[in-house]
């Protein structure tokens, strides 16, 4: 039988460091997209999920299971990013004007596209597609943004999402209509209903991605 | 947002439940509530009909993959923390501690009991010890005369090529075993 994220966390903490690689291992790859996604770059990505797992590590001895394993994960994912954000942002803010300032356009690294095969023309035309709703994505205010990630992307619960960001539930409802309403109408040449209504998201009865 | 839909303060009343009754975690109650403002207002009809079809755009965000170094560099990060080690910490395995601990108890017991000695009553055993070390001694010492014994020395051949001994020049202890 599994053991369950909280269990092999007590484990990491009773000293198995084999339950650690499976934490690891089943979340490293969630948490590089989502601060990819937060981010924008991913050498930064990999060095803040690393970062992460430092601090889950760091902490097992501390560690008491109140929450979610997820939701402390993200919680601490997030808030790294946000300071990455924000660091970054700064930094930018002080380049010379003889530098070459990221305009957010065509600078980021291409996208590692993992288990796919198209043709030159469609991997163009899913790249070009991917970088609209990745600078749309990015464009939200951090904390839509974060939102945003986890619930369509993470599909973590509300409870979990308003404890990461640390406001009420109803009030991440509210940040999630606005987040979507704003990329509705940005991805607005992407999104036509009467073409892709075939396509809604139904992981768990319905739910996105 | 809604202020230009049909009937604005009940498009207002679901923004807050939009999300959660499309993405089918709604509960029961608020799930009919939406569903019956949906069939009453195309508008929010319309706008929940974007919003799907914008989580299905949302799908073709690819996923990347993380570098084949994550993990060595993560474990490399790991290795260089500086260690907060206990005293137990220092013991590599549980089964190591316990044999320290088992030893060292079993130091403590053996230090605290009486020194039980054997059975042979101590003073003629002394006694017998030292009587077998005086003949040894005394042994070497009555042996010690042959190395001054003239006649036993000048035999020897190594010896003979030596220049002879001055007349008179015998040693004393010669002269008393002769």
């Amino acid at each position: 039988m599994a053991r369950t994220d909280v269990q092999l966390m007590l484990d990491v903490k009773a000293g198995d460091e084999q339950s650690f690689e499976l934490l690891l291992r089943k979340y490293r790859t969630p948490l590089v997209n989502f601060l990819f996604r937060m981010v924008r770059d991913t050498a930064v990505a990999e060095d803040l999920a690393q970062e992460v797992f430092l601090r889950v590590y760091r902490a097992r001895q501390e560690y008491a299971p109140s929450a979610k394993f997820t939701t402390w994960m993200f919680r601490i994912a997030t808030n790294l990013a946000l300071n990455s954000v924000r660091d970054n942002r700064h930094r930018q803010m002080e380049i010379s004007m003889d530098q070459t300032v990221d305009t957010g356009e065509d600078e980021q690294q291409p996208l590692q596209v993992a288990d796919r095969a198209p043709t030159v023309e469609q991997e163009l035309v899913a790249r070009s597609r991917a970088e609209l709703i990745l600078k749309a994505i990015h464009a939200l205010p951090e904390k839509q943004r974060a939102a945003v990630l986890l619930h369509k992307y993470q599909e973590l619960d509300y409870d979990e999402i308003a404890r990461v960001l640390e406001c009420s539930e109803s009030a991440l409802k509210s940040l999630l209509f606005r987040a979507y309403e704003t990329l509705r109408v940005q991805l607005a040449p992407l999104v036509s209903p009467t073409v892709r209504t075939d396509r809604v998201p139904a992981n768990r009865s319905g739910q996105p991605a | 947002m809604f202020g230009k839909h049909e009937n604005g303060q009940q498009c207002a009343a679901i923004e807050g439940q939009l999300v959660q009754y499309l993405d089918g975690r709604a509960r029961p109650a608020e799930r009919h509530a939406v569903e019956a403002h949906l069939a009453a207002c195309a508008a929010c009809r319309s706008r929940a009909e974007e919003f799907r079809s914008l989580w299905s755009v949302m799908d073709d965000l690819p996923a990347i993959s993380p570098s084949p170094a994550f993990d060595a560099s993560l474990r490399a990060r790991i290795a260089a923390e500086p260690q907060r080690r206990g005293f137990w910490d220092w013991m590599p395995s549980p089964r190591l501690a316990f044999a320290v601990t088992a030893l060292v108890a079993l130091s403590v017991w053996m230090s605290s009991m009486p020194r039980v000695m054997p059975s042979l009553p101590a003073a003629p055993q002394t006694a017998q010890v030292n009587k077998v070390g005086a003949d040894f001694d005394f042994g070497m010492i009555r042996d010690l005369p042959v190395l001054e014994n003239y006649d036993v020395v000048s035999k020897f051949d190594a010896l003979s090529e030596l220049p002879g001994p001055v007349a008179g020049s015998v040693p004393e202890g010669a002269k008393e075993t002769r």
